[in-house]
């Protein structure tokens, strides 16, 4: 059979079970979309090629399987860029595949050439920049298993006109790229483990995503119960535990409760499952859990030492680590230390305000969940609307949680949020965003419309850059800069004008009622929510602090 | 003058491999103080000896270059191999 090199590409995709790909096409990549038509893949067009990195990564992160988005050269190469970063630092793997000029224009200066193989090198776990069209049958499905083995990440693949439009006689596929066998973890290791478990009296775990990567929430969460062991959890961990489980002591770092703080400040063993121990978690990290051993267990060898120095590691699956420590131990409980975390717990909970209002975010965020229930994927943009929902929004399986942590990309929230309504169309999909965040990629309603996926977007609207206006005022003497923008845009109107439902609750009478009659609305939905903008996130870290050194609220 | 050691690497041969190399290097802000690269005698791959610090970060130094796809393999040697000593005369004269 022969085939144009971009019939082959989309080929490969299809072996390697892609059903949506999100992008845009343009005059380096229009091969592929001539071929695209011939296939069964649904093409999502996206409004920017940004948001194509993050319909990919909402796609990943809620399916747990690699995704695929589409640009062209130039212009649109480095417009995925950030969004191909974000998935970098957290772990996602998508599959960015770009057109680039005739390979004997590279090197001219042809338009719309940009060196994407350059820039995509520094942001990706890996890239090619392909050179022929035999090349290309083995590159596609190596960047799946790359982008799916081990940590996971994103892969680029810049792909010249000429050699989407070679002809190739194909004889035999590739099998699809798929995630190669992980590390295991070996008997005397997990006896180290258990012995360091059992010798500890106030052991504490941190759970990370690299749990959720390796589907092994479900029994770590056994594992907890059966050890009596309870747990922070990093940012992006959230979702790992119920967020109302006993044993759950929620986020840790800049924004987690005092309870967490201390109760890390205490523990004598700290267990780190899929962790990186990154700045936003640890705080001054010299000054992180200093009275505790520390067993690190992580898939990434790399991470191992590389900030916090470990007392004992296991570079191997956190699954298969869980599953026989969960044979190996037995039941034990921890009268004394489980206490203490319950008053801890107590003493120091997030308090919600009793009068309910939708203008505190606490009751906002508490009520939005309350109203669309157990059955949602939740995301969030960056800012303090991330941190409030972080903080308390009652996750209660897996892959529910879906936020840039590691990158903090403003605008990262709605194509994200359209990815996961794409891959899980039976769910709802639910977006907290800012004023700020969302005008970044407020473009992709349309697209969102154009779909009419079930999208429901949150937002809280303080008409400043929240955390910009709180960094300020902690640590600027109130001088603030360049933060309020006197935003006074309509943005349920704007939602209208791009033809998806938008509510208001400024001008509500019942606020409740018309969040409730807003969230049971069919398709894509907005509702704006005035907050004050003199609401802040606490507790917070400041920035290079130790935890323990957290301020807990603005001084009166 | 800080204490060195050579690393050893035998990595896939072809375009890109030494970008990604010299990229981990420079946006990680480890020290490269030498580099040599020749294809081997079966022509897939090839090999590389880097002359770097040896300091508390050689360790991560390591492990990360590992991490990139294009490289096989690593083998640390002390500064005192003779690969770079040999090739003195060709830099200093």
């Amino acid at each position: 059979m022969k085939i144009s090199g971009a019939q082959l590409i989309i080929k490969l995709l299809e072996r390697q079970g892609i059903t949506q790909i999100a992008g845009m096409p343009g005059g380096a990549n229009l091969p592929m979309y001539d071929a695209l038509l011939q296939s069964d893949i649904k093409h999502v067009l996206v409004r920017h090629e940004q948001s194509a990195g993050f319909i990919a990564q909402g796609i990943a992160r809620v399916t747990g399987k690699a995704a695929v988005c589409f640009a062209s050269s130039g212009p649109a190469a480095t417009n995925l860029i950030t969004a191909i970063a974000d998935a970098k630092l957290d772990s996602i793997p998508v599959v960015a595949i770009t057109g680039q000029v005739p390979s004997p224009m590279l090197g001219t200066d042809a338009f719309q050439e940009i060196d994407t193989f350059g820039l995509m090198l520094p942001i990706t776990k890996h890239n090619y920049l392909v050179r022929s069209i035999e090349e290309l049958i083995n590159v596609i499905p190596e960047a799946f298993s790359i982008a799916l083995s081990g940590r996971p990440g994103p892969v680029a693949i810049d792909i010249p006109k000429d050699i989407q439009n070679q002809m190739i006689e194909i004889e035999q596929w590739p099998e699809p790229g798929t995630a190669v066998a992980l590390a295991q973890p070996s008997s005397t290791e997990l006896e180290q483990i258990q012995q360091m478990i059992e010798s500890a009296q106030r052991p504490m775990l941190m759970v990370g995503a690299g749990v959720i990567n390796a589907d092994a929430s479900e029994q770590l969460v056994q594992l907890a119960e059966q050890l009596d062991i309870p747990a922070v959890s990093t940012f992006l961990g959230l979702s790992v535990f119920p967020h109302s489980h006993p044993l759950n002591m929620g986020m840790l770092g800049m924004h987690g409760t005092k309870a967490t703080s201390i109760g890390l400040e205490e523990c004598d063993l700290l267990i780190g499952a899929g962790v990186r121990f990154d700045d936003r978690a640890t705080g001054k990290i010299s000054e992180f859990c200093p009275q505790a051993s520390v067993i690190h267990i992580d898939i990434d060898k790399s991470e191992i030492g590389k900030l916090k120095t470990p007392t004992f590691a296991v570079n191997a699956d956190i699954g298969a680590t869980t599953r026989a420590l969960l044979q190996m131990t037995s039941g034990c409980q921890r009268i004394e230390w489980h206490a203490r975390i319950q008053y801890l717990k107590t003493k120091h909970a997030i308090i919600t305000p009793e009068h309910g209002q939708l203008s505190n975010p606490y009751c906002l965020v508490q009520q939005v969940a309350e109203i669309v229930g157990e059955n949602t994927n939740v995301h969030t943009d960056v800012g303090q609307h991330q941190m409030w929902t972080a903080q308390v929004y009652p996750f209660n399986r897996p892959r529910q949680w879906s936020s840039s942590g590691g990158l903090g990309t403003m605008g990262y929230g709605l194509p994200a949020a359209i990815g996961a309504a794409l891959a899980d169309p039976e769910r709802m999909s639910l977006l907290f965003s800012g004023d700020g965040s969302i005008l970044i990629n407020i473009q992709e309603l349309d697209t969102a419309v154009e779909h009419n996926l079930n999208l429901k977007i949150v937002l809280l609207n303080n008409r400043s850059l929240g955390l910009v206006r709180q960094q300020q005022t902690l640590f600027f003497k109130g001088n603030l800069s360049a933060i309020n923008n006197r935003n006074a845009v309509n943005y349920a109107a704007v939602a209208e004008a791009m033809g998806a439902t938008g509510f208001d609750l400024n001008d509500a009478a019942d606020p409740q009622a018309t969040l409730q009659q807003a969230l049971n609305t069919p398709g894509v939905v907005l509702i704006n929510v005035p907050i004050s903008e003199n609401e802040m996130v606490f507790p917070m870290v400041p920035p290079g602090a130790a935890n323990k050194d957290l301020i807990e609220q603005q001084a009166c | 003058m800080s204490k060195r050691a050579v690393l050893e690497l035998k990595v896939r041969n072809h375009p890109g491999t030494m970008s990604h190399l010299c990229g981990l290097f420079a946006r990680r802000a480890y020290n490269m103080e030498g580099i040599l690269c020749m294809p081997m005698t079966d022509k897939q791959f090839s090999k590389i000896w880097l002359l770097v610090d040896e300091d508390e970060r050689l360790e991560q130094v390591i492990l990360q270059t590992n991490k990139l796809i294009d490289v096989l393999d690593i083998t640390e040697h002390a500064a005192s191999h003779e690969v770079f000593e040999k090739l003195e005369c060709f830099f200093n004269s």
